[in-house]
């Protein structure tokens, strides 16, 4: 045992020295979130993006997708006390708010039963749901919607899961 | 000591009966005048000194528990630095409100003395208590206190977003709801509302 730390640790000591004197100028690290800035100076944090609040419904990615929040949820308190979500898109509560009510999946406990209320499970809403902001995404997204991937290429990963 | 009490008081009340003999009438009119300047201006200034932030959160009960609460919302900080301290919201600005509101406080005083929620723990279990008495006392006034500063005519509609545009312009321009029914947890944290939570 002590034979293979004492290995092991030697292999991080030339792996680190390596790296050291390999290293290459921080600029050449790429731009990412960083940009240019050195290593060892602090970047000036971009500004807060502004929260999307036009309460227009976002299409879902893919139909498992925890729907978006399409507006402002500043200070929305969520604990053990009160669930401020829940008093628009509660069962009682959406006739007034006419905010869509959250789904039925969210009222069943682990077990399958269907509960009076919300779920334990599903409590805390910003564990899936998340407001968006308007941001220049620093890395573009690659992600293609199942509807617009081409016929084509669709075609015979279908024939191969077949087979 | 009974008889000597009401003996003191006979005296007293044949002093006060009798008209001056010493001090002419002009002296005591004008005397009684900036007496009673002096004496108005102290009990405002004392008054208004128990009106202040910092009075309040002299008590660690307020400090600890609604102060520190109230510092994460927009009433405490924002863009502009436009922010309503305890008073704006927890006091009548009128002045006979006002005064009946600081003798209903002297309920606070009795509860700062005999420490009622002294502990966070005991906040906590009446938390849920005196936020109905504020709830009660602003839906009995129309949120007074909030219109102090949100003036209705004065919201543009299109300033705001549609959600508040459409609760705006109909459930309160029509007075069927006023600002609590739907801002209730607006500056703290809110207690285990049960149903009322969602209302």
């Amino acid at each position: 045992m002590k034979r293979f730390l004492l290995a092991w640790g030697l292999c991080i000591a030339t792996g680190a020295a390596l790296a050291q004197s390999g290293a290459a100028p921080s600029g050449a690290l790429g731009g990412g979130l960083r940009g240019p800035t050195p290593l060892d100076v602090e970047t000036r944090p971009p500004l807060l993006p502004k929260p999307v609040n036009d309460d227009q419904r976002k299409p879902r990615a893919y139909p498992a997708q925890p729907p978006v929040i399409p507006h402002q949820t500043d200070n929305y308190q969520i604990d053990l006390r009160f669930n401020k979500c829940m008093s628009c898109h509660g069962r009682d509560r959406v006739g007034e708010s006419q905010a869509p009510m959250v789904s039925v999946t969210h009222y069943l406990d682990r077990e399958g039963n269907m509960r009076q209320e919300i779920s334990p499970r599903r409590y805390f809403c910003t564990q899936c749901h998340v407001p968006q902001t308007e941001v220049r995404v620093p890395v573009k997204n690659e992600f293609t919607d199942f509807y617009k991937v081409p016929a084509e290429s669709a075609k015979p990963a279908a024939k191969g899961a077949r087979k | 000591m009974m008889r000597r009490l009401a003996g003191f008081a006979r005296h007293a009340w044949s002093v006060v009966s009798r008209p001056s003999v010493y001090f002419s009438l002009g002296f005591l009119v004008v005397g009684g005048f900036i007496a009673g300047i002096v004496f108005w201006g102290a009990f405002n200034t004392a008054l208004e000194a128990t009106n202040t932030e910092v009075f309040c959160t002299s008590c660690h009960e307020m400090h600890d528990n609604v102060f520190q609460e109230l510092k994460a919302t927009i009433h405490y900080t924002n863009r502009s630095g436009v922010r309503a301290t305890c008073p704006d919201c927890h006091v009548p600005h009128n002045w006979t409100d006002k005064i009946a509101r600081k003798m209903q406080a002297s309920k606070e005083v009795w509860g700062k003395i005999f420490g009622s929620i002294n502990t966070r723990d005991k906040f906590l279990a009446k938390r849920r208590e005196l936020a109905e008495h504020e709830w009660a006392r602003l839906k009995a006034n129309n949120s007074l206190e909030c219109r102090n500063c949100h003036n209705f005519e004065s919201m543009d509609f299109t300033r705001q977003s549609e959600r508040a545009q459409a609760q705006h312009s109909t459930a309160l321009a029509r007075g069927e709801k006023t600002c609590i029914d739907c801002h209730k947890g607006i500056a703290h944290r809110l207690p285990e509302m049960g149903r009322v939570a969602e209302r």
